[in-house]
């Protein structure tokens, strides 16, 4: 009975966890109809940042490192869209091989610049002591994390449907002509949503930290879950990628811990299934 | 006399011709330098070991004004980027374009298996840091040496260790679910249920893990969990373990690389008092490692550990076969058996290699401690003269398939 309900609570705070990478990834696929490559790094630099942040400044608050590194990370993101990819619009494959480029490009620096060593990042004071559930302990932070996941779905929700830059990015991702015809100013679009999804990126790295540790790999590790969340939830919708992150953290728990030799093979065959009998994922809204 | 033209271009045409047919007559033996070169990962996610073994070998260069036996040595260091290919690529620089006399390196197994078959066909006598048990036992080549360890090798004694002193019955192995694991994960088992002891659960966890949670929840009760982990793995790992509170159920020991000096030093008071075994301990009190460890250190600003070691090791063992060939690197033959012959004093120990290559040499259990405000892996104990067969009977042992995910088979796993 503890194993089911221990993995439950797995499942639900790395599907957290899984929620904050992936919001971002799906927003920017969206719209943009661009599959981030750098999604990954930008979720690695906001770890990468928070660990020396938060080793190296007393009595840091995560939250308020999240938000600065988000920041940083958007502004990092909103540079490279607008000098590199608006000088390959109407390429989508060039603007897929230049995410993936910048994606080395981030990871090299950060192997430069914080070494090969896995530099962990530390939990919050307050949220240490693990918390006592019946009759066995828990972590208190992933908890937390999955909180967290709700409270940035319930932003992001507002975001998208209550206010008008929300409403001008439905449009662009529902139809993207059309929105121009109507004056929508796509092109600056793009440079936000970028912007917002690298930032949430850098953010969901802050604070997955704890857990996962800021080591060179790190966005590799973390870019295909965001695909497969995005593919199985449905490209550019909130609540797919909110009801996807779930399902695969439940899948991903309790597949490794009663098949631990298919343990890759669990994670992508739903995406594989998915694919193939409804391509545009559980909530999909876009066409071709 | 008058030379005629035709007999001048006849003779200068047969001195040519001399000169390229005897090379050892133009070049005196002894003026050109020795060329040594290193493989090391000094990118990718391997990066920090492979730093590490570049910085020692220079070091061990250095200190000596860049001769040895006599004559002065080069280091050529190439990146591998841990990728196969590439070390076959900058094995083949090395040995074809900086026409190297011997290699140190490299450090993965894979990358070790991806030059084997050039090394043997060059003939390059090669100090290899790679663990991979096969490469010394059912696959050996006679141009290959390790000074470092088996996979299983640094295991044996730890499993030893746990049965009779610590008086562990049941134990969890964990490890990354690649050979190296599988291999150190397997010696360990072996060793431990062979005195009596039972392994009641192997868990394998894919190399990219980001989240060690539902592993963490699966570990079933038992005395100690065994860490067969490399790299950053086996500390990110033990953080999921304590905040899970098992740590206060179950005590932590661990191979040769879960808890090495490179992880130690990101850690913190929760390392305390957990048991590993490897064959170097930046602790070890003998006078070459006195002098070592704080001279790394000074450099490093941290402990040398395992990679620094094994190419500080590496160097030495190839400074005392330099000594018995008097500098003589042209001769292959004689180099690589005066390397298989050697009896080095290194930081570790006295190293002397099997009829296979592989070191035999003392392997020592450590305990992590705190000097001088730092984590240190203390050494409680020394096994002498560990082989790669422990205590097993050889020609058994190669008769055996090699060791694998279920060889040996686990008969004690509780369901």
């Amino acid at each position: 009975m503890q194993f089911w309900i221990i993995q439950g609570l797995n499942s639900l705070s790395l599907g957290g966890l899984l929620f904050l990478l992936s919001s971002g990834f799906s927003l920017i696929f969206g719209l943009m109809r661009l599959a981030n490559l750098t999604h990954g790094a930008f979720f690695m630099l906001g770890t990468y940042l928070a660990a020396t942040a938060l080793r190296s400044i007393d009595g840091l608050n995560i939250w308020v490192t999240a938000l600065g590194a988000g920041a940083a990370v958007a502004a990092i993101g909103g540079l490279f869209e607008r000098l590199v990819l608006t000088r390959l619009k109407g390429n989508p494959l060039g603007q897929v091989l230049v995410t993936l480029g910048m994606s080395f490009i981030i990871s090299d620096a950060c192997l430069m610049i914080w070494g090969g060593d896995s530099i962990p990042v530390p939990t919050p004071q307050n949220l240490q002591a693990p918390t006592r559930l019946f009759g066995f302990v828990f972590p208190t932070y992933r908890l937390v994390l999955v909180g967290l996941a709700i409270v940035a779905a319930i932003l992001l929700y507002f975001l998208l449907e209550r206010t008008r830059l929300g409403a001008m990015i439905r449009a662009g991702v529902d139809d993207r002509q059309m929105a121009r015809a109507v004056g929508i100013p796509v092109a600056n679009l793009f440079t936000i949503v970028f912007c917002l999804g690298a930032g949430i990126a850098g953010a969901a790295g802050v604070l997955g930290g704890p857990i996962l540790s800021a080591y060179p790999g790190l966005d590799a590790d973390m870019l295909p879950l965001a695909l497969i969340v995005v593919i199985l939830g449905g490209i550019g919708s909130l609540l797919g990628a909110f009801v996807g992150s779930f399902i695969i953290g439940f899948i991903y728990t309790f597949g490794t811990a009663l098949f631990p030799e298919l343990a890759y093979i669990i994670l992508f065959l739903p995406m594989i299934f998915v694919i193939a009998f409804r391509p545009q994922g559980l909530f999909g809204r876009v066409g071709a | 006399m008058t030379i005629s033209r035709r007999q001048f271009v006849n003779g200068i045409a047969g001195a040519g011709v001399a000169s390229l047919a005897a090379p050892n007559i133009v070049f005196a033996q002894g003026s050109e330098p020795i060329r040594i070169g290193l493989l090391a990962a000094k990118t990718g996610p391997l990066a920090s070991g492979g730093i590490d073994m570049d910085l020692a070998l220079t070091m061990f260069l250095k200190e000596r004004n860049n001769t040895l036996a006599g004559r002065k040595a080069e280091l050529i260091v190439a990146d591998t980027a841990g990728v196969p290919a590439t070390a076959r690529t900058k094995a083949q620089e090395l040995i074809e374009k900086d026409k190297v006399h011997c290699l140190i390196g490299p450090l993965a197994a894979f990358e070790a298996l991806a030059i084997a078959d050039y090394i043997t066909e060059k003939e390059m006598p090669t100090l290899g840091v790679a663990a991979a048990e096969d490469m010394t036992q059912r696959h050996p080549s006679p141009w290959f040496v390790r000074a470092t360890s088996t996979s299983a090798q640094s295991a044996y004694p730890l499993a030893d260790y746990a049965l009779k002193e610590l008086k562990y019955k049941k134990i969890v192995t964990i490890a990354d679910d690649f050979a190296y694991g599988h291999e150190m994960c397997a010696g360990f088992q072996r060793a431990f249920e062979d005195g009596g002891g039972k392994i009641v659960q192997k868990i394998f966890t894919p190399l990219a893990t980001p989240d060690y949670g539902s592993y963490v929840a699966q570990v079933k009760p038992a005395d100690a969990i065994f860490l067969g982990t490399a790299g950053s793995n086996g500390f990110r790992f033990l953080r999921q373990f304590i905040e899970y509170g098992l740590k206060d159920k179950m005590a932590v020991i661990g191979g040769m690389t879960a808890l090495d000096e490179s992880v130690l030093r990101n850690m913190g008071d929760e390392a305390l008092g957990i048991l590993t075994t490897s064959w170097y301990s930046a602790e070890l009190d003998n006078p070459l490692n006195r002098a070592f460890a704080p001279a790394f250190r000074k450099q490093a600003k941290y402990d040398p550990g395992f990679y620094a070691a094994s190419t500080y090791v590496s160097g030495a063992v190839l400074e005392a076969a330099l000594k018995t060939t008097k500098g003589n690197v042209e001769d292959k033959k004689a180099l690589v058996a005066a390397i298989r012959g050697s009896n080095a004093d290194t930081v570790r120990g006295v190293v002397k290699f099997d009829e296979f290559g592989n070191v035999i040499g003392n392997v020592y259990i450590r305990k992590v401690s705190k000097t001088d405000g730092r984590l240190v892996n203390s050494v409680i104990k020394t096994y002498p003269d560990v082989s790669q067969f422990w205590t097993y009977d050889k020609a058994a042992f190669l008769k055996n398939p090699v060791y694998s995910r279920d060889y040996p088979p686990a008969k004690n796993l509780e369901p």
